[in-house]
C-alpha cells in the first residue's frame, strides 16, 4: 500500500502517523514545500516574543521522529494530480504514484488588492521566514500597521504589542475578530486594546501604502494616515487548492470532502485548512481553518484511507480561542445563534466578562466567552454531544455562568444519570 | 493492569483537601484555585462533585496540541503536558470536550491532572474515599469512560 | 511562615484600602485570628467607644493554619467591640471566605470608619476596591450572594455580607459567608451593616505556602486527621449527626433548658433531634437531612444542609426555599424549638434558612422570642405589641412569623432585633432575660451542667458555650470525666478550656477538633507551620494571654465583677426535673476561685503581677 500525503501541516502530520499506527506495513510519504521540519503556524507568536526557539515549534521534538516512523519526508512543490493514473508530479518533473493520496496543502495568507502592497516592509505573518523577518523589525519603538484584526491578526497582535512596537491596528469590519466574536465581545476586544495602549481603528480600510522616505505611509479611507516602519498584513487566508487544479476534483472554496474525509475521486483525501469539510453545526461544507479540526481531519482521513470499514464524522465543531494581551476569548459552534433556538447572555463591562450562550430546544449548539480560562473545553463537550440539558437550560438561561455545574449534572455520575440529583 | 482515579461525588463533603493536596504537590503551595481537581458544588441539591482528567484513550488535548506538549505517560497512561515545551496557546483547552485542560495565566502554560506520576496526591488526601486510585477497569472508572466514549461516537 | 505577613486596612470614611506589614511581634504572642485581632483592636480604638459609630473598628481575621491543608483550617473571625453587649466580641465562621482571605494574600482585614454610601470591598488578591453596594443594599444575603457571584461571572468568588436584619440595626446579625456559615453572636453583622459595608467579596488565588518545615507538616497534620477519623465524636457522631447528636444527650442529663429556661428538659426534644432529621417524613418519603457537608479543609464535615418538607405550611407558594440550604445545629435547634415550645422540626429549619438568608443569630433571636413568649404569657406582651401574633410558648406559626419579621426589620421584628434583655427591660421584667452581658445563654443549662454556668458568667463576649465548653469533660468526658453537679475543680476546668479554647481559635482551627485533640495534637502542626516556639505550654500560655487581653478590654470599656454573673432563675429557681431536680448554679461557690486561679482580685481584675507574668 502507498499512501501519499501533501502538506506538511499538523493534518498532514497526524494523518501519516495513523497511516503508520494503522498499517504498519504500508509505504507512508509525506510531501512538503517549506525547508523546515514539519512545523506549527500555532507556535509563530511564541516564536516572535522570542518565549520559544524555531525548534520549538517543530510539531515533532524528536529529530529522527519521522525517520522512526518510517514516514518519509519529500521536499518538494506538487505541481498536479493524476487521478486516473494515481500518481502525482512534483515540481521538477519527478512523479510519485499512491494508492490513497491526502491534501493537506493548508492555506495561506491574501494579500489585499492595495497599491503598495508589494512594497520591502509590508509582510504576512505565516511562515517561519516570515516569522524571522517580523521579529527583526518589531522592536520597543517600531511603529508597526497590522492589517486585519481577524484570529491570525489577533495572535499575531499580543507578540507585537509585546515585542514593545507602537502598534495600530486597522480592521475592514465593525469590530474585531468579527468571524468568531459577535459585536459585544469583539467591540470589548477592541476596548480592552486599546486600553493597553494599543490603536485600534474598526470600519476602516487600507486605501494604499506608500514609501515615505526609509518609512512608509499607510493612507486610510477615513482621510488619515499612519506612520509605520512595517505593515503586517492579515487580512485572511485562503485554502490552497491549486494543487487539485485539472485532476477533476471538486472544490468550492476549498476541496469538497465527505463524511469520510474524501473527496470527489475515491482515492484522494483532503484535510485541514485545504479541505472544505462537513460542520458539526451546520452540517453544510465549510473551511474551518483551525487546529483542533486540522487534527480530526487528519486522523479520521487516515483511517479511512487504510481501512475499508468506513469511517465517518458528524463534522467538526468550529472554535477558536484566543489570547489578546491578557483577554481570553473563546467561541464554539453556532455562537452567532440558530435559527428558532434561544441564548442566555451576562455582561460585565468593567470587567472584561462574558458569556454568551445559545440553545437549540434544550442542547447547546453555541457559545462565546471572554475572561473564562476554567473549564471551558465542556461548552465544546456540550455542543458535540449533543446533550439534553433538561431543567438546567432554565437555570443556565437565568445564570450562564454555572455551565459548568450543568455539564457535570447532566453528562457526569453527579448528574441525573447516576440518579444522585433528581 | 493502569490505575486510575475513581470518582464518587457521593461520598464528597466539600473539604477540598484533594484541591490542597493537588496544589502542593504540584505548585508547592495550598492554592486551590491551581488545583488539577476540582470540587464543584450543587448548592440546591446539597451534592459535592470532584472532578478531574479521566485520562481518556482519545487525548484531544494531546492530538489538538500543536507542539507536541502533552504525551503519554507510559507508566500511568496519563496524558502530560511537558511545560518547557507547552507555549500557552491553549488550543487543547477547548479541545478537550471534558473541560479538564485549564489554563494558568500565571505561568502562561496549561495545566491539568498527571496523577502525579502514580501516587495521586487528593486520593491521599481525600478522608472520604470520595476519590481513590483503583485499577481502571473498575465499574466506576467503566461510567466515565463510557461517557468518553459515547461523545466520541457521536463526533 | 503560614502568616501571609500583611493586612489590609480598609478605611471606608476615606474610601482608601492600604496594605501594611504584620505586626509579628505581636503574633509571636497572640498566634492570629482571634487572639492577634483582639490585640489589634485594644491597641486601636477606646473601648469606650460606641460600638456602632465609625470610631470602633471591625476586623476579619484569618490564623496561621488558615488555608493550609491543617484539619478544619479554614476558619475566620470578626473582631470588634459588640454593640449587643458591650463587650469585645468575636464571632468564628467557618465556610471557605476565611481561607480565601489567606489565599489573596492577606491575614487580617481591618475596617474602619464609615462609608458615606453604602459599599462593598472586593478583593482579588492584591487589587482591594470598595464598590457600590446600590444593587444589593436593602438585599437578602441570599440575593446579594447571587446578584455578586452573577455580576463577577464567577461561581469560585467567596463572600460574607450582612442581610436586611442588620442593616434595620437588629443587634444579634450575623454576618453569613457562603450561604450558610456564619459569624453569628454578638451582632458582628449589626457592626459590620453600621458602616455602611454590605459585603466582603473574595477572590484568592496567590495561595499559602511558606510552610516552616513540610514535612513535619504533613507528619503533624496526617496524624491529626488520624486521630479526628478514629475518634467516636468526630469521626462518626459528628459527621453522621451533625451538633445535634447532643440533643437527645443533653435533655437526659437534664441540661435542656425549656421554654425560656423554666424547665430544664424538653419533651418534644427527640421530635427535634439529629435522629429525627434522619427519618423520612410523610410527604415525599425524604429525610430533612439530605448530606454533611464540610467547611475549608474539615475532615470532620459536620455541617448539616437540609430540606423543608414541600408540604409544610411555611414555604407554600414560597419556591425559593425549595432547595437544599444550611440544616440545623444544635444550638439552634434548641433555641428556636425547646426554649421556645417548639418541636415543629420544619417550621424550625425553616427559621433556620431565615436567619442565614438575613443574617442573624438564630440562638439570641430564639432566646429573645422565648423571652417575648413569656412576657405574653404574662400579660406584660400583647397582641398589640406583636402586632396580632398570638405568642404562645410552642407556636411554630409565632416563631416563623417572628424570624420573617426580624429578617425584614419590620413591625415587632424591630422589638426583637433588641435581644431579649432590651426587650424585658422595656416591658418591664428585667429578670426574664437568659442573658449575660446581654448576650442569650446557648443551649446548657447551668444547672444541671455546672462548670457552664461559670463558664457563661465569665465568658468575655456573653454567654456563650464556645469560649470554654466544659460540657466536654462534664458529659462526654473529653479529655477527663467530671462530675456536671458537682462545683469541685470547676474553676480550672473553665480557665483550662477558656485559655486552650483561645489558642485554638487564634491558629485559624475548628474547636470541635477539640472533642478528639488536645494541644499535644495541635500544637505540633502551628509549630510546624510557623515561626516561633509553639508547645502545648506555650500555647496554653498564649491563650490565657489572650484571655486577659480581652478582660482587660471589657473592664476597660466599662464591665465590672457585676457583670460576671447569671440571670436570678439560674441561681434561685431550681431545676424542677432530671438528675438536677432540686438544684440551682452554684457561681458563688466558683467564682471567686476562678478569680483566684487567674490571678485576679476579688474584683476580677487581673494583677499587675499576672499581667506581667503573661506579658500582656
Amino acid at each position: 500500500m502507498q499512501h501519499v500525503v501533501i502538506g506538511a501541516g499538523p493534518a498532514g502530520v497526524v494523518a501519516a502517523e495513523t497511516l503508520r499506527k494503522t498499517q504498519p506495513e504500508a509505504v507512508v510519504t509525506l510531501i512538503g514545500d517549506e525547508p523546515e521540519a514539519p512545523y506549527s503556524r500555532m507556535a509563530i507568536p511564541y516564536l516572535l516574543v522570542k518565549q520559544i526557539a524555531e525548534q520549538g515549534t517543530y510539531l515533532r521534538k524528536n529529530p529522527e521522529h519521522f525517520r522512526d516512523q518510517k514516514i518519509a519526508i519529500v521536499q518538494g512543490r506538487v505541481a498536479s494530480i493524476d487521478c486516473k493514473a494515481r500518481q502525482i508530479a512534483l515540481d521538477g518533473g519527478n512523479a510519485v504514484a499512491y494508492d490513497k493520496l491526502l491534501v493537506a496543502t493548508g492555506s495561506r495568507p491574501v494579500s489585499p488588492p492595495i497599491e503598495g502592497i508589494d512594497l520591502p516592509g509590508v509582510t504576512s505573518c505565516w511562515t517561519l521566514a516570515d516569522a524571522r523577518r517580523i521579529a527583526a523589525t518589531a522592536k520597543p519603538g517600531a511603529r508597526v500597521v497590522l492589517m486585519g484584526a481577524g484570529f491570525i491578526g489577533c495572535i499575531i497582535l499580543e507578540a507585537l504589542a509585546k515585542s514593545g512596537a507602537e502598534l495600530t491596528v486597522v480592521e475592514m469590519e465593525g469590530r474585531m475578530v468579527p468571524r468568531m466574536m459577535n459585536d459585544t465581545a469583539g467591540n470589548l476586544i477592541k476596548d480592552w486594546c486599546e486600553s493597553r495602549g494599543v490603536k485600534v481603528h474598526t470600519s476602516t480600510q487600507v486605501t494604499s501604502i506608500e514609501k515615505n522616505g526609509a518609512a512608509l505611509r499607510v493612507n486610510l479611507n477615513s482621510g488619515s494616515a499612519v506612520e509605520a516602519d512595517m505593515v503586517v498584513s492579515a487580512t485572511g487566508v485562503k485554502p490552497n487548492i491549486e494543487v487539485v487544479e485539472g485532476s477533476g476534483i471538486k472544490c468550492e472554496h476549498g476541496i469538497l470532502v465527505d463524511r469520510m474525509m474524501r473527496t470527489s475521486d475515491e482515492n484522494v483525501f483532503a484535510a485541514g485548512d485545504v479541505a472544505q469539510g462537513i460542520d458539526f453545526s451546520t452540517g453544510d461544507n465549510s473551511v474551518q481553518a483551525i487546529q483542533p479540526t486540522a487534527v480530526d481531519h487528519g486522523q479520521l482521513a487516515a483511517r479511512n484511507m487504510a481501512g475499508s470499514q468506513g469511517a465517518t464524522h458528524r463534522g467538526c465543531v468550529n472554535m477558536n480561542v484566543l489570547d489578546t494581551l491578557g483577554l481570553i476569548s473563546s467561541s464554539f459552534g453556532l455562537w452567532m445563534g440558530a435559527d428558532g433556538g434561544d441564548s442566555a447572555e451576562l455582561l460585565n463591562r468593567e470587567r472584561f466578562r462574558y458569556i454568551n450562550l445559545q440553545f437549540q430546544d434544550d442542547v447547546l449548539v453555541g457559545a462565546t466567552s471572554l475572561g473564562l480560562t476554567q473549564h471551558v473545553g465542556v461548552l465544546r463537550g456540550l455542543i458535540q454531544s449533543k446533550t439534553r440539558l433538561k431543567v438546567w437550560k432554565d437555570r443556565l438561561l437565568e445564570d450562564p455562568t454555572r455551565i459548568m455545574e450543568a455539564y457535570l449534572a447532566s453528562t457526569q455520575a453527579v448528574g441525573f444519570n447516576a440518579r444522585i440529583i433528581k | 493492569m493502569l490505575k486510575a482515579l475513581q470518582l464518587e461525588p457521593e461520598k464528597c463533603t466539600g473539604c477540598l483537601q484533594c484541591e490542597m493536596a493537588c496544589s502542593y504537590e504540584n505548585e508547592g503551595v495550598f492554592n486551590p484555585s491551581k488545583s488539577r481537581i476540582k470540587v464543584f458544588t450543587f448548592h440546591d441539591e446539597g451534592r459535592f462533585a470532584p472532578y478531574t482528567c479521566s485520562q481518556c484513550s482519545e487525548a484531544w488535548c494531546l492530538h489538538a496540541c500543536p507542539v507536541e506538549a502533552i504525551v503519554v505517560n507510559e507508566k500511568t497512561g496519563s496524558k502530560d503536558v511537558i511545560e518547557d515545551i507547552c507555549v500557552g496557546c491553549k488550543v487543547c483547552t477547548i479541545a478537550c470536550p471534558f473541560g479538564t485542560v485549564n489554563y494558568n495565566a500565571d505561568s502562561g502554560k496549561v495545566i491539568k491532572c498527571d496523577l502525579c506520576g502514580g501516587e495521586p496526591a487528593c486520593a491521599e488526601a481525600c478522608p472520604t474515599d470520595a476519590i481513590t486510585y483503583v485499577d481502571a477497569d473498575h465499574t466506576g472508572l467503566e461510567r466515565m469512560r463510557a461517557h468518553a466514549a459515547q461523545t466520541v461516537s457521536k463526533s | 511562615m503560614a502568616w501571609q505577613r500583611r493586612i489590609l486596612r480598609v478605611n471606608l470614611t476615606d474610601e482608601t484600602c492600604v496594605e501594611e506589614p504584620l505586626n509579628m511581634d505581636w503574633a509571636m504572642k497572640y498566634l492570629g485570628q482571634r487572639g492577634l485581632a483582639s490585640k489589634y483592636l485594644m491597641e486601636e480604638i477606646d473601648p469606650l467607644v460606641d460600638a456602632l459609630s465609625p470610631e470602633n473598628k471591625l476586623i476579619m481575621a484569618t490564623g496561621p493554619l488558615t488555608g493550609t491543608m491543617a484539619s478544619t483550617g479554614g476558619r475566620y473571625s470578626v473582631i470588634t467591640k459588640s454593640p449587643l453587649t458591650g463587650a469585645i466580641a468575636c464571632s468564628n465562621s467557618g465556610g471557605f471566605i476565611g481561607a480565601e482571605i489567606k489565599q489573596a494574600g492577606w491575614d487580617m482585614i481591618i475596617f474602619e470608619g464609615r462609608a458615606p454610601q453604602p459599599v462593598y470591598l472586593y478583593l482579588e488578591n492584591d487589587a482591594a476596591e470598595l464598590c457600590s453596594a446600590d444593587e444589593i443594599w436593602g438585599k437578602t444575603v441570599w440575593q446579594a450572594d447571587e446578584i455578586l457571584h452573577t455580576k463577577y461571572q464567577d461561581p469560585l468568588i467567596r463572600i460574607a455580607a450582612v442581610g436586611r436584619a442588620a442593616e434595620q440595626g437588629c443587634l444579634y446579625s450575623a454576618i453569613v459567608n457562603d450561604r450558610h456559615r456564619a459569624a453569628g453572636r454578638s451582632g458582628v453583622g449589626t457592626v459590620m451593616a453600621s458602616k455602611q459595608l454590605k459585603a466582603v467579596v473574595v477572590r484568592g488565588t496567590k495561595g499559602v505556602g511558606g510552610v516552616r518545615d513540610p514535612k513535619a507538616f504533613f507528619k503533624a497534620t496526617s496524624e491529626g486527621k488520624k486521630v479526628l477519623s478514629d475518634n467516636a465524636v468526630t469521626g462518626e457522631g459528628l459527621p453522621v449527626m451533625g451538633t445535634q447528636v447532643l440533643m437527645n444527650v443533653i435533655n437526659e442529663v437534664g441540661a435542656m433548658p425549656t421554654r425560656n429556661m423554666r424547665e430544664v428538659q424538653f419533651e418534644g426534644a427527640s421530635k427535634i433531634s439529629a435522629e429525627a432529621m434522619h427519618e423520612p417524613r410523610e410527604s415525599d418519603g425524604e429525610p430533612n437531612l439530605v448530606t454533611n457537608a464540610a467547611c475549608f479543609g474539615c475532615t470532620i464535615a459536620c455541617g448539616r444542609i437540609s430540606t423543608i418538607d414541600p408540604q409544610h405550611y411555611t414555604i407554600q407558594n414560597k419556591p425559593e426555599y425549595i432547595g437544599a440550604s444550611g440544616g440545623l445545629e444544635y444550638e439552634a435547634a434548641w433555641a428556636l424549638g425547646s426554649d421556645t415550645g417548639i418541636d415543629d422540626l420544619d417550621a424550625l429549619t425553616y427559621a433556620n434558612f431565615l436567619c442565614n438568608e438575613d443574617g442573624w443569630d438564630p440562638i439570641s433571636f430564639g432566646a429573645t422570642v422565648a423571652a417575648a413568649m413569656e412576657l405574653f404569657e404574662l400579660g406584660a406582651i400583647t397582641t398589640e405589641h406583636t402586632g396580632g401574633i398570638d405568642m404562645s410558648f410552642g407556636s411554630a406559626e409565632a416563631l416563623t412569623k417572628a424570624a420573617e419579621l426580624v429578617s425584614a426589620g419590620e413591625g415587632f421584628g424591630i422589638e426583637l432585633g433588641m435581644g431579649s434583655k432590651r426587650l424585658c427591660e422595656k416591658y418591664g421584667h428585667p429578670d426574664l432575660s437568659m442573658t449575660v452581658k446581654g448576650q442569650e445563654f446557648p443551649a446548657y443549662d447551668p444547672r444541671g451542667i455546672q462548670g457552664m454556668g461559670l463558664a457563661y458568667a465569665t465568658s468575655n463576649r456573653g454567654a456563650c458555650h464556645l469560649r470554654g465548653y466544659t460540657v466536654s469533660s462534664e458529659i462526654m468526658g473529653v479529655p477527663v470525666k467530671t462530675d456536671p453537679l458537682s462545683t469541685e475543680g470547676k474553676p480550672e476546668l473553665v480557665k483550662a478550656f477558656q485559655d486552650a479554647t483561645a489558642a485554638v481559635d487564634s491558629s485559624g482551627l475548628c474547636v470541635f477538633t477539640t472533642f478528639a485533640w488536645t494541644l499535644e495534637d495541635i500544637a505540633p502542626q502551628v509549630a510546624a507551620a510557623c515561626e516561633g516556639s509553639w508547645t502545648p505550654e506555650s500555647m496554653l500560655a498564649a491563650g490565657e494571654r489572650i484571655w486577659n487581653l480581652e478582660r482587660q478590654f471589657n473592664l476597660a470599656a466599662g464591665l465590672t465583677r457585676a457583670d460576671d454573673t447569671l440571670p436570678k432563675r439560674l441561681l434561685k429557681d431550681a431545676a424542677k426535673t432530671g438528675p438536677a431536680k432540686g438544684m440551682v448554679n452554684r457561681l458563688d461557690e466558683m467564682l471567686p476561685l476562678y478569680y483566684e486561679s487567674r490571678g485576679w482580685d476579688v474584683e476580677g481584675v487581673p494583677t499587675a503581677a499576672t499581667l506581667s507574668r503573661l506579658d500582656v
